[in-house]
């Protein structure tokens, strides 16, 4: 661990939270370069050259998301922070917000003085009360300190920022579920296109980022994109479509480590390094079983595959969804993965939102089956019929309108197809009831 | 008579006027609402579709997809949430909540008679590094055991346990 913390290098110190210690580290130094020195067109190509990819769980190019905005429109443009952090295993928006909450203030006024927003929408769950005070602390002290509203610093651009709290649904950190969710409606993803950029919140060009990515922005504006792009995973020289994993990104390592934590290190770490060196190894004196990448809907790697390394493109190879959040959740060697399936697929059956058939029903059939295997009553057949549900629903086969369904597919996926013995063995012979 | 009071509907046009659409409102006065009856029953969603100019099946459609709003009764005086999602529950958190069904005779969803107490499971808290994780109002617990959850709830029952303000 030689690595310095950059996105968590504030966050040790006593009232991290507050505006005059996030100043007395450099703090809003980068906002006043940007809005003195470059046009909204230099910070986007800025960041387009950074290879910044978003690190809710997609991993679209954010610079590339923002050039999609139409030009000369005659606005309003509006932004969206992607607080909504509700994939299972995932928790370091929430303490970025907790203790730094002005690094991602920063990036947000940044990244819309980029896009040209003149409003942005914080979208924050409400299962982060601490989270929400703080942040809607430094807005006040943003306000009172000119970093908010009219004129910005005296560089000419205004920006309102508002905090609005969601009511329990995972379904509002898909994009489009979460415009719906502002505009007071039940969170129904959009078909797509026209994608946000185009027509988004209130029909307007809407950009929606999440909050790693934009202390991302204020770290790239600070530091340059050739030091972002010194971490990472270069391309792939085999696959023209990989632009690439740069830079740092913080991991969410649960379950069973000695250690868990919120950590940051350079995309690329695998699995392994990440559990021995940062979680100080597996709990108990025990051998890990296997670990959930990046957030449950990735989909889990076995402990022969902990070499993986943690980019946007590794994870793929091994067979899971992607890089996902970086939400990382190690199981060990006693856990059963019949309770871990039953576990994800109780998940996204209460997190159905509805709307698509194939993912209501299928998510809810997945979990009767894995009801039924759990309590002794499975049948091999079940197994084939789950990888049939599993290899079906989502927009990825074209049955649903967004990824949920694709989220809760790949746990079915990666469990059945790495731990198929155990599941026949359980279902011939059930231990434990 | 006004289910509402004078003061959560001023709040309303303060709220309204965030957004460009009276209707993006709709959450954010609907936990104003909730923060203040403790639920959003139905002759409230009447009201703040008339101050929304919205039909009240516009409020009940949108309020209905959210777990997070009751509208048969107040919930108890303290929310109690317990994570099951995955890295809680490899930490023993479904035992948790099972632990608390047993304790205060209720199911998940429920109300002590008392109404001190309602029960809830949570589908992960974001607290993972914390498991299991348990949230009581706007205060999050993190490391829960039985030890820790009979303290905890001792405090509520004896009307001892505040809220965190910061």
């Amino acid at each position: 661990m030689t690595y310095d913390p950059v996105l968590l290098a504030n966050i040790d110190k006593k009232d991290s939270h507050t505006l005059p210690v996030y100043q007395s580290g450099g703090g809003y130094r980068g906002l006043r370069r940007a809005l003195e020195d470059m046009s909204p067109a230099d910070v986007v190509e800025l960041v387009k050259q950074s290879g910044l990819r978003g690190r809710g769980g997609a991993g679209f190019p954010t610079g590339a998301k923002w050039s999609f905005l139409p030009k000369n429109h005659p606005g309003p443009v509006y932004f969206c922070v992607n607080a909504d952090e509700s994939e299972p295993g995932t928790f370091v928006n929430r303490v970025q917000m907790e203790l730094d909450p002005h690094q991602v203030l920063e990036g947000t006024i940044i990244s819309c003085y980029a896009t040209g927003a003149s409003t942005a929408y914080i979208y924050l769950r409400h299962e982060y009360p601490l989270a929400r005070r703080r942040m809607q602390a430094a807005v006040g002290e943003c306000y009172a300190a000119g970093l908010l509203g009219e004129n910005i610093l005296g560089g000419g651009f205004s920006l309102d920022v508002h905090i609005h709290v969601g009511a329990g649904a995972y379904v509002c950190g898909e994009e489009t579920g979460l415009i719906e969710s502002i505009e007071g409606r039940r969170a129904w993803p959009r078909i797509k296109p026209p994608y946000p950029a185009v027509e988004g919140l209130f029909r307007k060009p809407t950009v929606v980022n999440n909050v790693e990515t934009l202390a991302c922005v204020k770290q790239i504006v600070d530091r340059g994109a050739d030091w972002f792009r010194s971490m990472g995973t270069p391309p792939d020289p085999n696959d023209p479509r990989d632009p690439g994993s740069f830079g740092p990104k913080l991991f969410g390592l649960s379950g069973h480590v000695n250690r868990p934590g919120c950590y940051e290190a350079p995309l690329g770490i695998t699995v392994r390094r990440l559990i021995d060196e940062y979680g100080g190894g597996v709990w108990k004196g025990r051998r890990a079983k296997a670990a959930i990448v990046g957030g449950l809907s990735t989909g889990l790697v076995t402990e022969a595959e902990f070499d993986t390394p943690l980019d946007f493109s590794a994870p793929i190879r091994a067979g899971c969804l992607g890089l996902g959040t970086g939400g990382v959740i190690v199981l060990d060697e006693t856990y059963s993965m019949i309770d871990f399936l039953h576990n994800s697929c109780r998940f996204f059956a209460h997190e159905s939102c509805g709307q698509c058939t194939p993912c209501r029903e299928g998510t809810q059939w997945a979990l009767e089956m894995l009801e039924r295997i759990r309590a002794g009553r499975g049948r091999l057949r079940d197994l084939d019929l789950l990888r049939e549900i599993g290899e079906t629903i989502g927009i990825m086969p074209g049955t649903t309108i967004c990824g949920l369904a694709d989220g809760a597919a790949w746990p079915i996926k990666t469990a059945l197809g790495k731990f198929r013995e155990e599941f026949e063995g359980y279902v011939k012979e059930p231990t434990t009831v | 008579m006004n289910v509402l009071d004078a003061e959560t509907r001023e709040n309303i046009d303060t709220i309204a006027g965030r957004y460009p659409t009276r209707r993006a409102a709709v959450l954010p006065v609907l936990h104003a609402v909730n923060d203040r009856l403790g639920y959003v029953p139905t002759e409230a969603v009447v009201e703040l579709a008339e101050l929304l100019e919205l039909a009240p099946a516009d409020v009940q459609d949108t309020l209905s997809f959210y777990g997070f709003f009751k509208q048969d009764k107040p919930q108890g005086e303290y929310r109690v949430w317990v994570c099951r999602s995955l890295s809680c529950a490899a930490r023993g958190g479904e035992e948790l909540l099972e632990y608390l069904c047993e304790k205060l005779k209720i199911r998940p969803g429920e109300t002590t008679p008392d109404g001190r107490v309602t029960l809830e499971f949570a589908e992960c808290l974001g607290a993972c590094e914390a498991a299991p994780a348990v949230l009581v109002n706007d205060t999050l617990y993190g490391n829960m055991t039985r030890e820790k959850i009979d303290e905890l709830i001792r405090r509520v029952r004896a009307g001892t346990h505040h809220d965190a303000t910061e």
